[in-house]
């Protein structure tokens, strides 16, 4: 029972707060937010330097061998900084592709590019009638030859815009709603067939509405096992909420901590309102959500260890449900302990309630997950 | 950062386990598990076996009869105690005044009470609050004048909880009446039996008789009564409240009524199907569930933060266990509530001491949900607990 970070994990969380301390403050997030894509190269180069591609990935395979804790490390500081940068995208989700069901080859192919920094992925899954259910899938993948000819539409793929290689869920047979029969696909951002419609999402990331028209890619194209690979998508997805958990950790934490210092220094009847007891207890509440959240976070992150597959996705859902919970709880609160202020877009603030508001809405919301954790059995 | 308890830790969880199994008492067990009150003999009882078996004061120093466990070990003691469930120790006299006691006593006084308390051979009770002193409780009117070698108390404390059974009072009173309200505070003990005393029962709307009024009518007390230096009794207080940090979110407890909770809820039927195959009541379960994991888990952040550091600086997240702690409660009782549902009606008069179980247990469901409103009220409101997180951790 030990909740502090080992030696190595806090030299890597001073070092990410600090490259993001120097580089990522508001208003270069705005000049970033400007950029081709709506992310920094620059940035991007500098994490790669630092060595936070490549944290997940097996010594073998040109990595640090890093686990869930440093990835929740990094996470939470990306989400202080409201980092715009594709980090869960390809780190997180394709890394995790790759690193649970690649093949050699595949490991080979497209690691040192997420890891030097000159590949970027997006996770092509969501489609019109699907919501959160990952085993509702339409696209197809149909066998032609030794390859595979891929049709159907995507929506807010996250980076879509920009990735350099899409992973695309895919149904291999079975009809649209059948546990068996979807696979996870490596598709080339520019392979014929493949149209991308790309858009800026609430909170200033961006993302793509993907279209797949015939689009051909070869065997070595599926990851695992292309006719039973949920078990993989699901693993990878729920590492993909664990890390942003973490990531709307960071935001909550900066979000109280912007508030209380403005509750310190707005003053109105000649004080400031601080001194308030009605805004000192909603202080005191965010607080309580914010703490509640951090423990939930801790729990998916370990549980990432966990040997039972059930209880393991349990954790994550109910960290979800906590995280949607204090999410909104705190970035309601923001905006109207700062008033007026915080309905512009000129302050920080509403930056944070929006990406809040975003991540509570990514890979099942809370009522979602509410009803994931009553499948499992509960926690008690 | 490892969530995994250690093998040891597993082996001493499975130890304690055994324990409580092997040797509380069935009755006292059942009762606690029904939500009926226990008698006096049932839990002073209870205690002895604990005390002799060398746990009943076991965060203690160990020259007064602790155990030297580390903070885990009584985080998995206090854990195994209320899933058992069992009755907690005396927190009057094991986790209030004891520690003022071997802290602050002079050596005359730590023999003459400490072993007393450890086998409840004294039953303690708290004089803090007053009529007009609750959350404001340095402003406090009982007053102790010095004459001679005798302190002379006049006044009145009240919310007194199981004065009727008690033998000793540890109570503020004001020795200064000139001194800034907090400054005149002395901490003195008295025999409940001293001439001048007068216990009333309070009656809470659950029916029944938990706390009391107590009145001091020119009551004698030698000087050698005082814990401490005269005056200094705000510290003291402020000591003993502080004292307690991680077992107020009560996990344990919270987690044997959810137990309860799905074994009821599997019984009772609505629309031909146990109210447990409700989707919408498994979907409030399973949010109470959660918000108790997220309880938990702070919990065990602040205990493995003193496991490994100390006590000395407390983990700003400990503030979190009082509120949490007690709304999860008293959801849990609510829930308790809804499954019985009309059923919850009937009303057992005689249901406070008891002595009486001629009805059905689940008449002691709505006055569980009745006197658990208490929790967010006593130990400091949590309004209370959130002026203290705005101060001591926002620094508003």
């Amino acid at each position: 029972m030990d909740f502090d970070l080992s030696e190595e994990q806090r030299l890597l969380k001073e070092s990410v707060d600090g490259l993001l301390n120097d580089s990522y403050d508001f208003d270069h997030r705005k000049k970033y937010m400007a950029e081709k894509g709506g992310w920094s190269k620059a940035v991007w180069g500098k994490l790669a330097e630092q060595g936070l591609l490549g944290l997940p990935f097996s010594e073998d395979d040109g990595g640090f061998g890093a686990g869930a804790v440093e990835t929740m490390i990094v996470m939470e500081a990306l989400g202080k900084a409201l980092v715009l940068e594709p980090y869960l995208a390809t780190v997180v989700i394709a890394g995790g592709f790759l690193r649970h069901g690649g093949s050699s080859e595949q490991k080979a192919a497209h690691i040192p590019g997420i890891i030097d920094g000159s590949k970027t992925f997006a996770f092509a899954q969501l489609e019109k009638n699907s919501r959160y259910d990952l085993s509702d899938v339409a696209t197809t993948a149909k066998k032609k030859g030794d390859g595979w000819v891929i049709d159907g539409e995507k929506f807010v793929v996250l980076n879509g815009e920009s990735a350099d290689m899409l992973i695309v869920t895919a149904r291999t047979k079975g009809g649209q709603r059948d546990k068996s029969g979807i696979g996870a696909f490596l598709v080339p951002a520019n392979a014929k067939g493949v149209t991308r419609k790309g858009y800026p999402t609430q909170d200033g990331l961006h993302a793509a509405d993907i279209t797949l028209t015939g689009v051909e890619v070869g065997a070595d194209a599926a990851i695992g096992d292309p006719e039973n690979g949920l078990a993989l998508i699901e693993r990878v997805v729920d590492e993909a909420r664990t890390a942003m958990c973490a990531e709307a950790v960071g935001a909550m934490d900066e979000s109280l901590k912007t508030t209380v210092e403005y509750l310190k220094t707005r003053k109105q009847f000649g004080v400031p309102i601080g001194s308030f007891q009605t805004l000192q207890h909603r202080a005191a509440d965010m607080f309580v959500a914010l703490e509640q959240a951090r423990s939930m976070s801790m729990f998916a992150t370990m549980a990432a260890d966990f040997d039972n597959a059930r209880e393991r996705a349990t954790a994550v859902a109910a960290a979800k449900v906590q995280i949607g919970k204090s999410a909104k709880f705190v970035g309601q609160q923001s905006i109207q302990l700062h008033g007026g202020i915080g309905m512009t877009q000129e302050a920080k603030i509403g930056h944070y309630f929006k990406r809040l508001t975003m991540i509570e809405n990514t890979f099942g919301d809370t009522d979602y997950h509410l009803r994931r954790v009553t499948d499992g059995g509960g926690l008690v | 950062m490892d969530l995994a308890f250690s093998k040891e830790e597993m082996a001493f969880r499975e130890e304690v386990r055994a324990f409580f199994r092997d040797n509380v008492p069935p009755e006292t067990r059942r009762k606690l598990v029904e939500g009926r009150h226990l008698s006096k003999d049932e839990m002073v009882v209870w205690w002895r076996i604990l005390n002799k078996k060398g746990w009943g004061v076991s965060h203690w120093p160990k020259e007064y009869g602790g155990t030297g466990w580390t903070s885990v070990q009584h985080y998995i003691f206090n854990e195994e105690l209320q899933m058992h469930p069992a009755p907690a120790p005396l927190a009057f006299g094991v986790s209030m005044v004891g520690p003022v006691i071997y802290t602050f006593g002079n050596e005359a006084q730590k023999k003459q009470y400490l072993p007393r308390i450890a086998n409840v051979d004294d039953w303690w009770c708290q004089g803090f609050s007053e009529p007009g002193s609750g959350s404001d409780l340095a402003s406090l009117k009982t007053k102790a004048e010095r004459k001679g070698d005798k302190y002379i108390i006049n006044g009145q404390k009240t919310w007194t909880t199981l004065a009727q059974h008690a033998d000793m009072i540890f109570c503020l009173c004001r020795t200064d009446t000139n001194a800034k309200k907090q400054m005149g505070i002395s901490f003195i003990v008295f025999p409940m039996k001293s001439k001048g005393v007068t216990v009333r029962p309070i009656q809470t709307i659950d029916g029944g008789h938990e706390v009391n009024e107590v009145f001091f009518d020119d009551v004698e007390v030698p000087v050698e009564n005082l814990i401490g230096e005269e005056n200094k009794g705000w510290d003291y207080a402020k000591f003993l409240l502080g004292n307690e940090r991680t077992g107020i979110a009560r996990v344990g407890v919270s987690k044997e009524r959810l137990r309860r909770i799905k074994d009821l809820a599997s019984k009772v039927e609505s629309g031909g199907k146990p109210v447990l195959e409700d989707q919408g009541f498994r979907e409030k379960l399973a949010a109470v569930e959660i918000e108790l994991k997220a309880l938990e888990l702070t919990q065990l952040r602040v205990v493995a933060d003193e496991n490994k550091h100390g006590k000395g600086k407390p983990n700003p997240a400990s503030s979190v266990l009082k509120i949490k702690g007690s709304e999860i409660q008293q959801t849990t009782t609510e829930l308790l509530m809804e499954v019985i549902g009309p059923f919850a009606a009937p009303y057992d008069e005689h249901g406070d001491d008891g002595s009486n179980e001629t009805m059905d247990w689940t008449a002691q469901i709505a006055p569980s949900y009745f006197n658990n409103r208490k929790v967010s009220i006593y130990g400091g409101s949590n309004e209370i607990q959130r002026n203290i997180i705005t101060k001591a951790v926002l620094g508003l």
